[in-house]
């Protein structure tokens, strides 16, 4: 099964994504694969605006019929936006990883540490 | 039953069919409530207060009181048809075999049931030690019965549930630690394969979880496990046998790495039923371990009603237990009393961590356990785990799935192979069996984890193994369609998930 892994963004080995926007924040969701992976959605624990993150600590918590996984912040940085419509309707994650399903818009502390996330390239190598 | 069924009607072969559910569906709805049966409204206002908005006279605010219920208005028989029915929509260990790996589930004899509703079982727990000598005694014995059966000192019988045990037993290791003066010490090491409320009970009692990986045989690692340990383990927690049905060879070894750092050992009591009468946790080195009753010593499992999570420690441990125990009075308090009849007291361990639950657990389950432990014996015990290994790998060896970890005691993982480890156990309820647990451990693909447990006769595992047998020749589009022969067809997991209806209440407005 292939799997969608879109090049404008970078990754984390833990499978989320990372998306610098027009504003300087950076858009945080999970996969396709890692959607696919877990299977249906039905839970996503999301921090508040205003939390600060740490790089690869854990930010929130996905829950899908399979299984419980705890998701990581691919930078640190404030929390600026949360995707409310996620607690209402978990299914976008599955439906549309990479866009209506985002999780987090984080206002990075430190912009190189985008730089040290996985190109798509190196992203696919590790899922295939 | 008719011959003219197509191939996925699993009728065809009527040897496999033995254990049927009953069907009441009416223009697809299964048994009404009982308000949809009969709704008579009854009016319970007082006379002279009848103002329309709730009894004046009570002392609740108006709004929460009401002049007029709908209370069904049903006979008997109607009654006693009602739950008969749902009772035979469902299917347990009264129905058929049961083989959910890792979760003992055996038959639970009537007799305790028998036993505990005993009018002298039937104790106020507020009476005094003096008059409810019967009862101290007996909690005496089922804690000295316990201690041989695991190898350990001193056992308190007050936790209410396995999970429960596990959380005492952690509390008990991190007080005797802060005791030593070695507070310091903040993981817990887990085996990947471990039970899931291993992680939980370490994460409730505030350590940090080291997760091990298994080796390529499915046992600890014991290189990992070397990498693992240091001055700050508090614990390793062990299975024996471990999930994969599989006895962890090396646990002297391991027990001596672990005390080498000052951790302690803890046994999850989950698969005790493999090793009655035969091996004891205290032997191979575990200082602190649960017991599920429910599991091994049949008392009623989840659903069934209060549970108990008896937890037994070595001596060093011993003064950290919950609050109160129970043990033989000294002889002076003795004095004047029946000199040959030793009398019972309870009393509170030095450095207790205090109260897990109320009064003495659940007294009821505890009188089940005792009353089981004492009609097996020692050599019914034996007898029962020699069935439940033997069982295990009878009907392991009747089925076509490969099982890759071997040799197994207790229980076996299975692996489905190219078929969903779901599906098979969706199909498996047309056969009449419940199925095993599904897609755990994770170490094996697509598992099916089977524990049969001593109480199934040779005809009964052949059953359950021709149905298993019946699977694996299936095709992926029958299994996907099924069930096809239960009450209920596919479970909508994702819609309950997401939108979980609590109350039949929510049921009731969505059909009007």
């Amino acid at each position: 099964m292939s799997f969608d892994i879109p090049d404008d963004r970078r990754y984390l080995e833990s499978h989320e994504w990372a998306l610098e926007t027009d504003d300087g924040t950076v858009r945080v969701g999970i996969s396709d694969f890692a959607q696919d992976e877990l299977g249906d959605v039905v839970f996503v624990e999301l921090p508040d605006d205003g939390d600060d993150l740490q790089q690869e600590t854990e930010f929130g918590v996905i829950e899908s019929i399979k299984a419980v996984s705890d998701l990581y912040a691919p930078v640190g940085g404030e929390v600026v936006a949360v995707n409310d419509d996620l607690f209402n309707a978990p299914e976008l994650v599955n439906d549309d990883p990479f866009g209506d399903g985002w999780m987090l818009e984080i206002d990075p502390a430190d912009t190189d540490e985008l730089e040290t996330l996985l190109s798509a390239d190196e992203y696919e190598a590790q899922v295939a | 039953m008719s011959d003219d069924h197509t191939t996925s009607d699993p009728t065809t072969d009527a040897s496999q069919v033995r254990y049927d559910q009953a069907r009441y569906v009416n223009d697809g709805q299964y048994e009404p409530l009982l308000s949809e049966k009969d709704q008579t409204s009854v009016d319970i206002s007082s006379d002279n207060n009848d103002d329309g908005d709730g009894d004046s006279n009570s002392p609740l605010p108006d709004d929460l009181t009401r002049d007029e219920l709908e209370l069904p208005g049903l006979s008997e028989p109607e009654l006693a048809r009602h739950y008969t029915r749902l009772s035979q929509m469902i299917y347990g260990i009264d129905s058929g075999p049961y083989p959910l790996g890792s979760c003992t589930m055996k038959y639970n004899p009537k007799f305790t049931e028998d036993v505990a509703a005993l009018p002298s079982a039937a104790v106020h727990p507020d009476r005094s030690a003096e008059s409810i000598q019967g009862t101290l005694e007996l909690l005496y014995r089922l804690q000295d019965y316990l201690g041989r059966i695991g190898g350990m000192d001193a056992v308190t019988l007050q936790p209410p549930a396995g999970a429960a045990g596990e959380f005492v037993g952690i509390r008990v290791a991190a007080a005797y630690h802060e005791h030593n003066g070695e507070g310091h010490r903040d993981e817990v090491i887990i085996p990947e394969s471990a039970h899931g409320t291993n992680f939980a009970t370490a994460a409730l009692g505030g350590y940090d979880v080291v997760s091990l990986p298994s080796d390529e045989d499915g046992r600890v690692d014991l290189e990992a496990l070397e990498a693992a340990l240091s001055e700050n383990t508090a614990a390793l927690m062990l299975t024996n046998p471990n999930t994969l049905g599989l006895f962890e060879r090396d646990i002297e070894e391991i027990a001596d790495m672990v005390h080498d750092v000052g951790g302690l050992l803890y046994y999850d009591g989950a698969n005790l039923n493999a090793l009655l009468g035969r091996a004891r946790p205290g032997d191979m080195g575990f200082d602190v371990m649960h017991y599920n009753v429910h599991k091994t010593f049949a008392t009623p499992h989840g659903g069934g009603g209060p549970g108990a999570g008896p937890v037994g420690v070595v001596g060093e441990l011993e003064s950290f237990l919950p609050a109160p125990r129970v043990r033989e009075a000294d002889t002076e308090t003795n004095a004047g009393a029946d000199s040959e009849k030793p009398t019972y007291e309870l009393f509170d361990p030095d450095h207790t961590i205090g109260k897990v639950h109320g009064f003495q657990g659940n007294w009821l389950v505890l009188v089940k356990a005792f009353a089981y432990i004492a009609r097996l014996g020692d050599e019914g015990l034996t007898d029962a785990s020699a069935k439940a290994v033997l069982n295990a790998n009878y009907l392991a060896s009747q089925i076509e799935y490969d099982v890759p970890y071997g040799p197994f005691h207790h229980e076996f993982v299975a692996s489905a192979g190219d078929q969903d480890a779901a599906d098979v156990a969706k199909r498996m309820l047309d056969y009449g069996v419940h199925p095993p647990t599904t897609k755990w451990p994770e170490i094996v693909p697509e598992a099916l984890m089977t524990e049969p447990t001593e109480i199934e006769s040779k005809d009964t595992l052949d059953r359950l193994a021709a149905a298993f047998n019946a699977v694996a020749e299936e095709s992926d589009g029958v299994l996907e369609d099924a069930p096809e022969r239960t009450t209920a067809r596919r479970i909508d997991q994702t819609s309950a998930a997401r939108n979980p209806r609590l109350s039949w209440h929510e049921l009731a407005e969505e059909d009007t």
